[in-house]
């Protein structure tokens, strides 16, 4: 009794050592950049590196006033919710009929969409780039959501389907037996149903377009570019400017941050799709 | 009126024929059970009567009116299903009233419909809970709710008190009977249970590989039963099936064979088999009696027995390995396994099939 009560401790101990050590290592780099930012060049130079200094804003005003912190952050705002809005406007009646009208080809056409996430992006440049200017598309934001849309829809069709997969098909059914047309069987029930699940795939698709840098950088130049670019253009031609390019970064990761630490709960939840319920 | 037609209805799924031409005519205000093995294609039934599922050919039709491809909600039919299918982000109120909601009705009579509802259903004291916060017992009764604030001409009910223990089970059948009487509606009930089926039904459905094998009132099906399937069907314990041979046919009496070269001579007038035939004898439990070795029409000797406590039921074996199930009543002491009976076969009792398993 008390010796198997003594190893359930020291699992827990174990455990709970582990997921800290994990976290650390993850959230360490973040902490870094943040700490960094608030350096003097000199300071973040140092080695070995060091922990305390007297912090300075010279670098968030040095880049307030070199690049417009508000273009870049309101291009990101747009893109990332331009392109979660449609790709959902889409992703929900596609993993429906996935879920629920299912065919022979249904689970072969949901692995062949996964598949366009697994090719280098780089094998498409040029086909997209021509694409883009041709239909002037190149450094605009309705071009930048259509790629983001794209890119994204993948997954979130695919997240989309596996959490109303766990619905019953029965209380759909249960919805057109008591009247429901389609439309009103998604809203009145499908959606609420699943609203956990699809809480998740909306921040997911809100992170990867916030963070995404590839299009961004190939597709952008000013007029559309998102903060990914803005810190870009601070790491290549500045150089070795670390703690300005932690400023810039540090400005660029912290909406996001705090919008995914303030929707954690839903997150996780969505992630875990549907094993603690 | 709420009759319905159904009219050589065929569903397959691909290549696979799951219903293979059913024919029935249901009467208004009937209670209609299906029953059969599991597979047979009663859920599928009762779907493609709801229009969850497209039949592939053949036509339903409700008092005279084509609704073969009518969507579901234009049937003006109700389906309770076995899960209970409950939307889980609503009420109970909500889930009762959903269907009235989306047809327009107004709020002050949706009320009143649900509240009629709740009352029959003792469901008043539920009413702004959620489904998850409720028993097995009653989540089904808000199911049936859901079906009973519409008034459609038509229930359907697959397996509804399956996932009930068998206590609850008893209860709701009973409120189910009730309900019936009260609402005078017609309903169409699926099941895996004969008591269910016994008891509820007006009229029996067994249902066998995508076909029907009879249709009649409880008791018809058990006294008369058509054919082999319905007679092993019908009943539990199982009737049991003997070989025989017919060996003397003499005014309307005809005498039978049995493998253990026993013979039992049955009053059958205008039967038409000739001698030397093979037939099927078919026995239930309670019409065949235990009685001392070596007295009755044959021999046999205890394998196995169940004591239910009201009775029991004694499986027997004779010298030519046909196994017969006897049921005596409870008070009666059950013979130990492996002693010798001798069995009382009630002439008037037995059934007779043919080679094809037809009764004759
Ligand atoms: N969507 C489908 N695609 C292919 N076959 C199906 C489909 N739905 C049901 N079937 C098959 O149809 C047959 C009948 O199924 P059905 O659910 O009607 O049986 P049932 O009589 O209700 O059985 P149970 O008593 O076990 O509920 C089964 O063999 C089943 O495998
Ligand atoms: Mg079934």
């Amino acid at each position: 009794m008390f010796s198997i009560k003594n190893k359930e401790f020291l699992i827990t101990v174990v455990i709970g050592a582990l997921s800290w050590l994990v976290a650390l290592l993850i959230f360490f780099p973040i902490f870094w950049m943040f700490l960094t930012s608030f350096k003097t060049e000199i300071d973040a130079f140092a080695t070995p590196p060091t922990l305390f200094f007297t912090p300075t804003l010279e670098n968030y005003t040095l880049i307030n006033e070199r690049s417009d912190y508000w273009h870049f952050a309101w291009n990101s705002v747009v893109t990332s919710l331009g392109s979660t809005f449609i790709g959902m406007v889409i992703a929900i009646p596609a993993a429906y009929s996935m879920a629920f009208f299912e065919t022979k080809r249904t689970k072969t056409t949901l692995l062949w969409m996964l598949s366009t996430k697994m090719l280098p992006a780089v094998g498409v440049l040029v086909p997209i780039y021509l694409l883009f200017k041709d239909f002037g598309l190149l450094d605009t934001k309705t071009g930048l959501i259509i790629i983001f849309t794209l890119v994204n829809l993948p997954i979130m069709v695919w997240m989309s389907y596996t959490y109303f997969k766990e619905i019953p098909k029965e209380i759909l059914e249960a919805g057109r037996m008591d009247g429901a047309n389609v439309l009103q069987e998604i809203f009145k029930i499908l959606l609420p149903m699943s609203k956990g699940g699809l809480a998740a795939t909306v921040l997911l698709s809100l992170i990867f377009s916030w963070n995404e840098a590839f299009w961004s950088l190939n597709l952008t130049a000013f007029e559309a570019a998102p903060l990914s670019a803005l810190v870009a253009s601070y790491s290549s031609p500045e150089g070795l400017f670390w703690a300005k390019l932690s400023a810039v970064s540090t400005l660029a990761c912290a909406p996001i941050l705090i919008f995914g630490w303030l929707c954690q709960k839903q997150l996780v939840r969505g992630l875990s799709f549907g094993a603690v319920k | 009126m709420s009759d319905l037609t159904i009219k050589n209805l065929r569903k397959s799924y691909d290549a696979l024929e799951i219903l293979k031409g059913i024919n029935l005519e249901i009467k208004d205000k009937e209670f209609v059970v299906f029953v059969g093995p599991s597979g047979c294609g009663k859920s599928t039934l009762l779907r493609t009567i709801a229009g969850l599922e497209s039949a592939t050919s053949g036509s339903i039709y409700m008092d005279d009116k084509d609704i073969t491809d009518a969507a579901p909600a234009k049937r003006d039919l109700a389906m309770v299903f076995q899960s209970y299918a409950l939307y889980p982000h609503m009420s109970v109120r909500e889930n009762m009233s959903f269907a009235l909601k989306l047809a327009g009705i107004e709020k002050s009579e949706i009320n009143r419909k649900v509240e009629e509802a709740a009352q029959i259903l003792k469901l008043e004291p539920l009413l702004d809970r959620k489904p998850k916060a409720l028993s097995g017992g009653q989540r089904q009764r808000v199911a049936i709710g859901r079906a009973i604030v519409r008034k459609p001409k038509i229930f359907l009910f697959d397996e509804p008190l399956s996932n009930l223990d068998a206590a609850l089970r008893v209860n709701m059948r009973l409120e189910l009977s009730r309900l019936h009487q009260e609402l005078q509606a017609t309903m169409l009930y699926v099941t895996h249970d004969q008591v269910e089926a016994m008891t509820l039904a007006d009229k029996v459905v067994i249902l066998n590989d995508g076909r029907i094998e009879q249709v009649g009132s409880p008791l018809e099906l058990y006294e008369k039963p058509c054919n082999l399937f319905v007679a092993g069907f019908m009943g539990m314990p199982k009737m049991t099936f003997l070989e025989v041979t017919v060996t003397a046919i003499a005014e309307g009496n005809v005498t039978l064979k049995l493998l253990t070269g026993a013979e039992i001579t049955l009053s059958r007038p205008g039967l038409n088999v000739q001698t030397g035939s093979q037939l099927t004898l078919g026995i239930r439990p309670e019409h065949t009696v235990l009685c001392n070795a070596g007295a009755g029409n044959l021999q046999a000797s205890i394998e196995i027995s169940e004591e239910l406590g009201s009775e029991s039921y004694v499986y027997v074996k004779t010298n030519a390995n046909e196994a017969i199930t006897v049921r005596i009543d409870g008070e009666q002491a059950v013979p130990k396994s492996g002693s010798l009976v001798g069995l009382n076969i009630a002439p008037g009792k037995c059934h007779l099939f043919d080679k094809q398993g037809i009764a004759i």
